[in-house]
């Protein structure tokens, strides 16, 4: 499966996701590399920013690791063509400083021109924290983000509860199932109207829940994450990308990763329209 | 002549200084030059009262790959990797303007390790308030907590460790150190000396703005007064969007070879950034202020020479790469300019327009400055006062969880999980979790730890042991994760120098330094000093803030594990409990001078058996006993293992010929808890090291019997006063 990785300028998490969600599926990619360690796939002198995937991935580094696909990439945020593309994930970050309103700004890029159409064509799309706030804004998943409760920063480990949506993303996952991914967000408070948050939840998009007791952010319904109705776009606001290694204390974000991989369906139509 | 030495005088030049730079030049300077004197020969730029007492310590090791004079400092990590590091102070902005202080602190740093041309992969951050009782301290707090991480956060640079404490000399002048950890390949790192007669100087970042106007000299260089609002201008703003693009458009640059030499504008601006460009690689500089590109179109020659405008870097570039750099810049959609060029005058040039405007040779402007002998003098006396905050009678377990409320040793989760320690995919032990932070470096196969440590009241109790505790402290951290030290960088925090006594605990303390420093085998490799820490009510306590980074072989196999039901609990090392200095003596408002005497190379044994035996798996659990004793240490394991214990401290009275109070909860350097199977617990002894076996881990109880004394408290109220911080400062 080769992704695509939006890199905004203030992106945080990019290099992060691209390494999680090529480890995620190298068994499943014909097209993957070979050498090294899982984790040696990591961007150290590389300049990032540029659309030369292999530079961004591997840059700087002892060389590929198993299955880091050279043909995902970054993709920078001027780019519009994502032909090639089996899925695209929106990372983490603080997008063009988010200073205005976190994703006001991101979602007019060209990239996000694109990643809509992408959507739109049913592919699989994953927006992280700032990824999620600019799906939102963009009005590719309902609702808002908020500022946290405590209008703080939060960073900690927390645990999810697998909410009833059946979107692809959550094929290698049971409703009800407990997963450990760690909350990290200054604006996570999903908020919707009445009569909106009321539809999200008949449709099932509600893809994620805060375990009891460990909502971070005051998020309605306990909500950490949902999907569009189609169930291609999934946006959360805890990191799957930073619970897929076991130093880290957490693998369960490789079944987020895996998600639309373990549903034909969804990757054939994105593979077709991607051409 | 009379206005121009009331003028030197407002800018902090003596008269004596003044005198020299009009000797030097051979004619008076005019207020350009004058402005940029002041900046370059104040304390926080020429270092003129400690350079002579830096000059003693060891700077060199067969690890070094950049020492002191650099931007950072950076030792080899093997496989073609290095780690720059670095520690600086931010004292006096976050005392102003606790927020954007803090803030610009952590920004300064990663600049000066991105310099290097490393990408900045940790934060720590050393941190020191007042007592919690005042809403100012509170306000302090709150506000350089959120600034560290809305700097950190918004750079996507994590933030993995750091301390903080509360003591009342920091009441009126806290303290906010931040420290920076990158990664670089060896042979791609940059140094900052300008070369080459006819390279063009490119200012590459944000408009240079009014912002941060003497910062260095007006704000730094002098003691803090009452109503110091007035100094907020002197404050700089941060923008961590603009440095983050700065940090990607400088590893595209290096990446592509296009720089000769880069260096970050810090303190004091563009004065010296180049200034100290020029002087190292000895050549003169020409500077055209028409050139900066300016956030306010009307600003003075000597205003674009000072200004402290924040995310600014100098590169020198060769002329025909001067199209590529500017491309790369524009691509990152942040602001670049040639603004002048090496030349081989040796002089520093200022134009504007073609006009020379100021003219000082590089020499005396960033050398030149006098360098002064202190005037060392012990005081007779405690000089920092006591109070009482601990009940009159309370008994073992009162004081144990008095200890583990008191807000030095209470957890830090309030303030670290403001912070993203996450980011970047390295994080194997973060914040709160070990002695050290953990992070794993796969370019080199292995892992780094990193911790940084400075009990500034041991310091104040006597400033050679307790830099030599502080240094030994530092180390025994990495040890509990299994890391052996490679270098050190250091904050030093004093106050006013030209007091004796200031004068004494900085000599003795940068004495102990290097004595410690010998005594391991470690290089500093950087470093920074901040002093006139001092308000109408005194100095600061003397704070020297060590950070170290180290190395161990496996990410995996690190220590910082929770003990497990069952495990054996056994003190190693040689520490001899007392009461100087401690917690305890504190809440009793017992302090005075003098720390007991130790030997260093015995605790440097200690530190090593217990690196090894972690790295070897025979124990995961190690934690050195610092503030509160070694009764606080076991309850801070128990709390982080969700597991009680029975222990019996009998055999410390019997060994060290201590009382029962002092077992429980004296200080004193060279003891680690450490926990494991019964059989390699018991195999743990030997080489000369002590170790003894003081109970088992069990139950939902932490009982810690000592003689006569015992401390017994259920784990739940262990971990309510632990965990006390949040509640004392949302008020």
């Amino acid at each position: 499966m080769i992704w695509g990785v939006l890199q905004f300028p203030g992106s945080c998490d990019e290099r992060d996701a691209l390494h999680a969600c090529t480890v995620a599926t190298a068994d499943l990619d014909p097209g993957g590399g070979a050498g090294g360690t899982s984790s040696s796939a990591r961007n150290v002198g590389g300049a990032g920013g540029t659309s030369s995937s292999a530079r961004n991935v591997v840059g700087g580094t002892p060389g590929p690791g198993p299955g880091v696909n050279l043909r995902s990439r970054l993709v920078w945020h001027e780019e519009t063509d994502l032909s090639g593309l089996d899925g695209i994930v929106v990372p983490g970050g603080f997008s063009y400083g988010d200073y205005l309103r976190a994703g006001a700004i991101a979602r007019f890029s060209p990239a996000m021109g694109a990643v809509a159409e992408f959507a739109a064509d049913g592919g699989p799309v994953l927006g992280i924290c700032n990824g999620f706030q600019v799906l939102c804004e963009s009005g590719l998943l309902p609702g808002a983000l908020l500022t946290n409760e405590s209008t703080r920063f939060i960073c900690r480990p927390g645990e999810l509860i697998v909410g009833e949506s059946e979107s692809p993303w959550l094929s290698e996952l049971e409703t009800g199932e407990r997963i450990s991914i760690p909350f990290k967000h200054q604006s996570g408070r999903f908020f919707a109207p009445p009569e909106m948050l009321a539809e999200i939840e008949v449709n099932n998009q509600v893809a994620f829940r805060y375990a009891e007791g460990q909502n971070p952010n005051g998020s309605l319904n306990d909500i950490a994450g949902i999907t569009n109705l189609a169930g291609n776009v999934l946006g959360l606001m805890p990191h799957p990308e930073h619970a897929v290694d076991p130093l880290a204390g957490t693998t369960d974000g490789l079944k987020i990763f895996r998600g639309p991989a373990g549903s034909p369906g969804l990757t054939a139509a994105a593979g077709a329209t991607g051409g | 002549m009379a206005e121009q030495i009331s003028k030197h005088r407002e800018l902090g030049l003596t008269d004596a200084e003044f005198v020299l730079i009009v000797e030097k030049m051979g004619r008076q300077p005019n207020g350009v030059e004058l402005a940029m004197f002041s900046l370059l020969w104040s304390e926080h730029c020429a270092y003129k009262h400690s350079k002579k007492l830096l000059a003693t310590l060891p700077t060199e090791g067969p690890r070094v790959v950049m020492g002191p004079g650099e931007n950072a400092g950076a030792v080899d990590i093997g496989n073609g990797h290095s780690i720059a590091f670095k520690v600086e102070s931010h004292n006096h902005p976050s005392a102003v303007e606790p927020f954007q202080g803090a803030a610009t602190g952590v920004g300064g740093i990663l600049r000066d390790v991105i310099a290097l041309g490393a990408r900045p992969i940790a934060m720590l951050d050393s941190l020191r308030f007042g007592e919690l009782d005042t809403e100012r301290t509170r306000y302090l707090v709150d506000g350089v907590v959120r600034g560290i991480g809305h700097y950190g956060n918004s750079m996507g640079i994590p933030t993995v460790g750091g301390e903080i404490s509360f003591e009342p000399p920091y009441e009126l002048n806290p303290l906010v150190n931040a420290m920076c950890v990158g990664i670089a390949r060896t042979d791609e790192m940059v140094r900052a000396a300008a070369s080459g007669v006819g390279n063009k100087v490119v200012l590459i970042g944000s408009l240079t703005g009014r912002d941060g106007i003497g910062g260095a000299s007006v704000l730094a260089s002098a003691e803090l007064e009452a109503g110091d609002s007035s100094k907020r201008p002197t404050v700089q703003i941060g923008d961590p969007f603009e440095e983050s693009k700065v940090l990607e458009c400088c590893q595209e640059l290096l990446g592509e070879e296009l720089l000769v030499s880069l260096q970050d504008l810090g303190a004091a601006g563009l004065t010296s950034s180049a200034g100290e460009m020029a002087s190292a690689g000895g050549v003169g500089i020409d500077i055209d202020v028409a050139l900066v590109p300016l956030r306010e179109a009307d600003m003075e020659p000597f205003e674009i020479m000072v200004s402290e405008s924040q995310e600014r870097m100098l590169a020198v570039v060769e002329p025909d790469r001067v199209d590529e750099v500017l491309a790369i810049c524009g691509k990152w959609q942040t602001a670049s300019a040639v603004i002048g060029e090496v030349t081989g005058s040796g002089d520093f040039r200022i134009l504007k327009d073609g006009e020379t405007v100021g003219e000082i040779a590089v020499d005396d402007l960033v050398d030149g400055c006098p360098l002064y002998d202190l005037d060392p003098m012990p005081p007779t006396d405690w000089i920092y006062g006591n109070r009482v905050t601990l009940r009159e009678g309370a008994d073992a377990s009162e004081i144990l969880l008095s200890l583990l409320g008191s807000p030095s040793i209470a957890s830090k989760r309030w303030a670290y999980e403001q912070y993203d320690s996450l980011v970047g995919s390295r994080t194997v032990r973060p914040s709160g979790a070990a002695d050290a932070a953990v992070l794993n470096i796969p370019e080199a196969s292995r892992a780094i730890a990193v911790a940084i440590d400075g009990n500034g009241r041991r310091v104040a109790c006597d400033p050679l042991r307790g830099t030599i505790e502080n240094t030994l402290e530092c180390a025994a951290n990495l040890a509990c994760v299994g890391a052996e030290p490679l270098g050190v960088t250091n904050c030093l925090n004093f106050g006013n120098p030209e007091k004796p006594t200031v004068a004494w605990q900085l000599t003795e303390s940068v004495k102990g330094l290097g004595e410690a420093c010998r005594a391991l085998d470690l290089p500093v490799v950087g470093g920074n000093v901040s002093l006139y820490n001092e308000t109408p009510s005194g100095p600061i306590y003397p704070t020297p803030v060590v950070g170290m980074v180290g190395e161990l072989p496996d990410p995996a196999s690190c220590g910082g594990e929770p003990w497990r039901e069952g495990d054996t609990i056994a003190l190693v090392g040689p520490i001899n409990p007392s009461p100087a200095g401690s917690e305890l003596s504190k809440l009793r408002g017992e302090l005075g001078p003098g720390l007991p005497d130790f030997e260093v190379p015995e605790i440097k044994e200690a530190i090593e058996l217990v690196r090894e035996a972690v790295r070897s798996g025979s124990i995961r659990t190690a934690h050195d006993v610092s503030d509160g004793g070694i009764a606080t240490a076991i309850a801070e394991l128990a709390i982080a293992s969700d597991l009680g214990c029975r222990v019996n401290l009998l055999p410390v009275i019997a060994q060290h010929s201590c009382n029962a109070e002092d077992s429980l909860f004296g200080e004193g350097p060279g003891g680690f808890i450490v926990a494991g199977g019964e059989a390699e617990i018991e195999h743990l002894g030997g080489h000369g090291v002590q170790a003894e076996i003081l109970g088992t881990v069990g139950g939902d109880l932490i009982e810690v019997s000592a003689g006569e004394q015992q401390a017994k408290v259920l784990l739940i109220e262990a971990r309510a006063s632990f965990e006390s911080l949040a509640s004392r400062l949302e008020l």
